[in-house]
């Protein structure tokens, strides 16, 4: 690739980026959110085309015009948001467009068609789906599997994989490498996106850096220090992003006593305290999310008990929760955090209507303030309310539904990965936040799959496993294989709950 | 602050919010809009009279309120298909007790009824989660049941101030075009400055986010149905005192020319994209171009072919847009 450009209305995504890459190669790309990789990697796809620029495969200049044009080159791309249909099989999906066929071609030949799925699953090492389920059935993970059969299903020449490691648990990702560097091994060039650094340094061969849309530089990960690729994409050094903080645990806020629901979770049993950082953490699927959701009214639990304040909780709707001072981020912010077609004023202050409205009608004036101060606090960029949320970064976008539950003033915040696909500036940005919402008397229940980061920001942390709590860390021995061990079930926590 | 002067000020003005105050939909809207005032000048001489523009302005009024209600269903992310059928049964209702009750009461219980057939249509969906298409199809056909229950035949009633409603002129500007041009003020301020109408807009966006910020978004949803439902039945009684004569078979189709002029009007099917101003411009292109095709004398079915390309010029309008982001 040479001299890559794009340009988006008033916004340059890249800026006469080169890029050489050879077959058999992992070749990763970082940058911050913004950084213009998902462009890059849309312009070899074909999804949309270059302002300016040439790319050569194999020596031969070609205009990849659309995405059918793509495919046909085989460059094949595995999507960060599993681009899936819902209503189909899992074998529809994979084969979408060459669905096996009989009878010239009249009739779907489905025994075939399901033998080649489960072939392929096998062969990329995940074969604990049934194919013949349908995807909006599958869990976040088997999706991005799914998403990385449909890829696969052909040999590909070139593969993009932005984000696959996002949703997946620990055990899967090792999957994940195993594949890589058997395609690797076949000759397939890879391009891997990712914002999660130990990555890059288990699976790429090299590491490319773009910043604001230019490319900042191509180095070889093993002889570059961790700082050095961070002082790359962030343009500065960045000693801890965690901040410092000297924890207050105050008097109890929420308690739960043997919560259960069917087919999730059975007989949760925690309490966070004013001031304290909760961390849960465990495998995707262990029941983190479905108890925090229990929590918020979002779900209704089947059985057990829940204190507030030491007044007994029951939430039958989210109002409930909010109500009694409890707010939750939840993981998937465009899924059902945000609006994207509303502005950043509608979106802060819709958990807060009552408090800027009088006799039913908003105080604009009184609206226009709360969330403008929250914004400000926030940093959130641009500081214009009225921007619609559509237009903003990943890091932008999920500090505007911080704000949201921020200005809700709750006791309790439960935040489910809240720094999910968010840039490393962003994410101290939030880091810092929670540390400063921590020091006024919240209590903050963090559900994480990143490991770095509940060690990072928890005072406690709680591991879940299949339903159950099954551990319990103080900050002082918390370490990341005691918690990975007790996650995955390897060895029995001595600690156990 | 200083002061800034007009050139500063009207940018400003243009570029409030994160893209332009007029869209390329809009503008393709008041092109289209000025274009047919032209076509009609230059085409028809009795277009541009006194009589004409009091007759296209009386005319609009009854699709201007469904239109109004339909946007508010719209927007929630579901569709009213019911509208005709309770614009009939608020026609008859004023027609039938009108005599009996004077026309005030008549009409509040017409409107009365409307709110409630919509109450049924939004608790029903709201509630149980049914596809509004299939729940609003069904009362269409339940609504227009009870209109013929109410009575089979026309209702002509004697009383004097009947006609008042549908056909009075404040100078040239019928009173029936006040009344509709209030309840769109009274929308536009209910969807742009109340908590309820920012979440009627929001749901349509993502049910699931304003569910999980502690909206209540059943009643918003329900409330929309009603205003639906309302509005429709008003319109169905100043439709049947412009005529003078209540007709049971009222308003069959005209759910179709109120989905028309909402989508001309910019409006999203899918909810969460629509405006109350886009909505009155569509309802009143559409006016223009029936209006227009009368006066140089076109056949009806001339009037639905090219009522039919409008509506997909619109659709393709706001499609480029959408693609641009």
């Amino acid at each position: 690739m040479r001299g890559i450009s794009k340009r988006f209305g008033g916004t340059q995504a890249l800026r006469s980026v080169d890029l050489t890459a050879e077959g058999g190669e992992v070749h990763a790309i970082v940058g911050e959110n913004g950084a213009g990789k998902s462009t890059l990697s849309r312009i070899l796809t074909g999804a949309v085309r270059c302002d300016a620029g040439e790319i050569r495969l194999g020596g031969e200049l070609q205009a990849i015009a659309n995405p059918l044009r793509g495919r046909q080159l085989g460059i094949r791309m595995v999507h960060q948001h599993a681009n899936l249909v819902g209503n189909l099989s899992v074998t529809e999906n994979v084969l979408l467009g060459c669905m096996p066929t009989r009878r010239f071609g009249w009739w779907i030949d489905w025994g075939a068609a399901h033998r080649r799925v489960q072939q392929i699953l096998q062969r990329i090492g995940f074969e604990g789906i049934d194919v013949r389920r349908r995807v909006a059935r599958l869990t976040a993970a088997q999706r991005q599997v799914v998403e990385i059969a449909k890829a696969v299903a052909v040999k590909p020449r070139i593969l993009i994989m932005d984000e696959p490691s996002a949703v997946l648990a620990h055990e899967d990702l090792a999957k994940l490498f195993a594949l890589i560097r058997r395609l690797r091994e076949e000759n397939v060039l890879i391009f891997y996106i990712s914002h999660r650094l130990d990555e890059l340094y288990a699976i790429a061969d090299r590491v490319t850096v773009l910043k604001d849309g230019a490319l900042v530089g191509t180095v070889d990960p093993r002889r570059t220090q961790r700082d050095e690729l961070i002082r790359l994409m962030v343009g500065r050094a960045l000693q801890d992003i965690f901040p410092r903080r000297e924890p207050k645990p105050g008097r109890e806020l929420l308690s739960l006593h043997g919560l259960s629901r069917a087919g999730s979770f059975k007989k949760v049993s925690l309490a966070v305290a004013e001031g304290e950082i909760v961390g849960l953490y465990g495998l995707v699927g262990s029941g983190r999310t479905e108890v925090a959701r229990c929590i918020f009214g979002a779900d209704r639990s089947a059985m057990g008990e829940m204190r507030m304040l030491g007044r007994a909780l029951r939430p039958r709707s989210p109002r409930d929760a909010l109500r009694a001072g409890i707010a939750m981020l939840t993981e998937d912010r465009i899924g059902d955090g945000l609006i994207l077609g509303l502005s950043i004023r509608d979106n802060v202050s819709l958990a807060s209507f009552p408090a800027m409205s009088r006799w039913g009608m908003l105080d604009r004036r009184r609206q226009g303030a709360l969330v403008q101060a929250k914004v400000r606090e926030l940093d959130v960029r641009p500081p214009d309310i009225e921007r619609l949320v559509r237009v903003l970064s990943g890091g932008n976008q999920q500090k505007v539904v911080l704000a949201k539950w921020l200005l809700t003033r709750a006791r309790v915040l439960l935040l489910d990965e809240p720094t999910r696909g968010v840039d490393i500036a962003a994410k101290k940005e939030i880091y810092a936040t929670i540390a400063i919402l921590a020091s006024r008397g919240m209590g903050i229940l963090l559900i994480s799959s990143e490991l770095p980061e509940v060690l990072g920001m928890c005072d406690r942390t709680l591991v879940m496993r299949e339903g159950r709590l099954v551990g319990e860390f103080a900050r002082q021995e918390a370490s990341e294989e005691k918690i990975l061990a007790c996650a995955a079930g390897g060895v029995e926590a001595s600690h156990a709950a | 602050m200083r002061p800034e002067g007009l050139e500063t000020g009207l940018r400003r003005w243009w570029l409030a919010g994160a893209e332009p105050r007029l869209s390329a939909h809009d503008l393709g809207l008041i092109v289209c809009f000025v274009g047919l005032l032209l076509a009609g000048a230059w085409f028809a001489e009795a277009f541009f009279t006194e009589r004409n523009m009091s007759n296209l302005m009386r005319q609009v009024v009854a699709n201007g309120l469904i239109s109004l209600g339909m946007l508010l269903v719209i927007l929630t992310g579901g569709i009213d298909l019911s509208v005709g059928s309770v614009v009939a049964l608020g026609g008859v209702l004023f027609a039938g007790i009108a005599d009996q009750l004077g026309i005030g009461a008549a009409l509040a219980i017409a409107i009365t009824c409307g709110a409630v057939a919509g109450l049924v249509n939004g608790v029903i969906i709201a509630r149980f989660k049914l596809q509004s298409f299939i729940v609003t199809l069904a009362t269409m056909g339940i609504a227009r049941g009870c209109v013929y229950l109410y009575t089979e035949i026309p209702i002509s009633p004697s009383h004097p101030g009947f006609r008042d409603l549908g056909a009075t002129l404040v100078g040239v500007v019928p009173l029936s075009m006040i009344v509709m041009l209030i309840c769109y003020a009274l929308v536009w301020f209910y969807l742009n400055r109340t908590p309820a109408g920012r979440a009627t807009v929001a749901i349509g966006g993502n049910e699931e986010a304003v569910r999980l910020a502690g909206v209540d978004v059943q009643r918003t949803v329900v409330v929309a149905y009603m205003l639906s439902g309302a509005l429709s039945a008003l319109s169905g009684a100043i439709l049947v005192s412009r005529l003078g004569i209540a007709q049971p078979s009222l308003g069959i189709a005209y759910e179709l020319d109120a989905i028309a002029a909402c989508v001309i009007g910019g409006a999203a099917l899918g909810g969460g994209a629509g405006s109350v101003g886009g909505t009155l411009f569509g309802v009143l292109t559409l006016g223009l171009i029936n209006n227009l095709l009368n006066l140089v004398g076109v056949k009806s079915f001339y009037q639905d072919i090219v009522k039919g390309a409008v509506i997909i010029l619109a659709v393709l309008l706001v499609a480029t847009k959408r693609e641009k982001r």
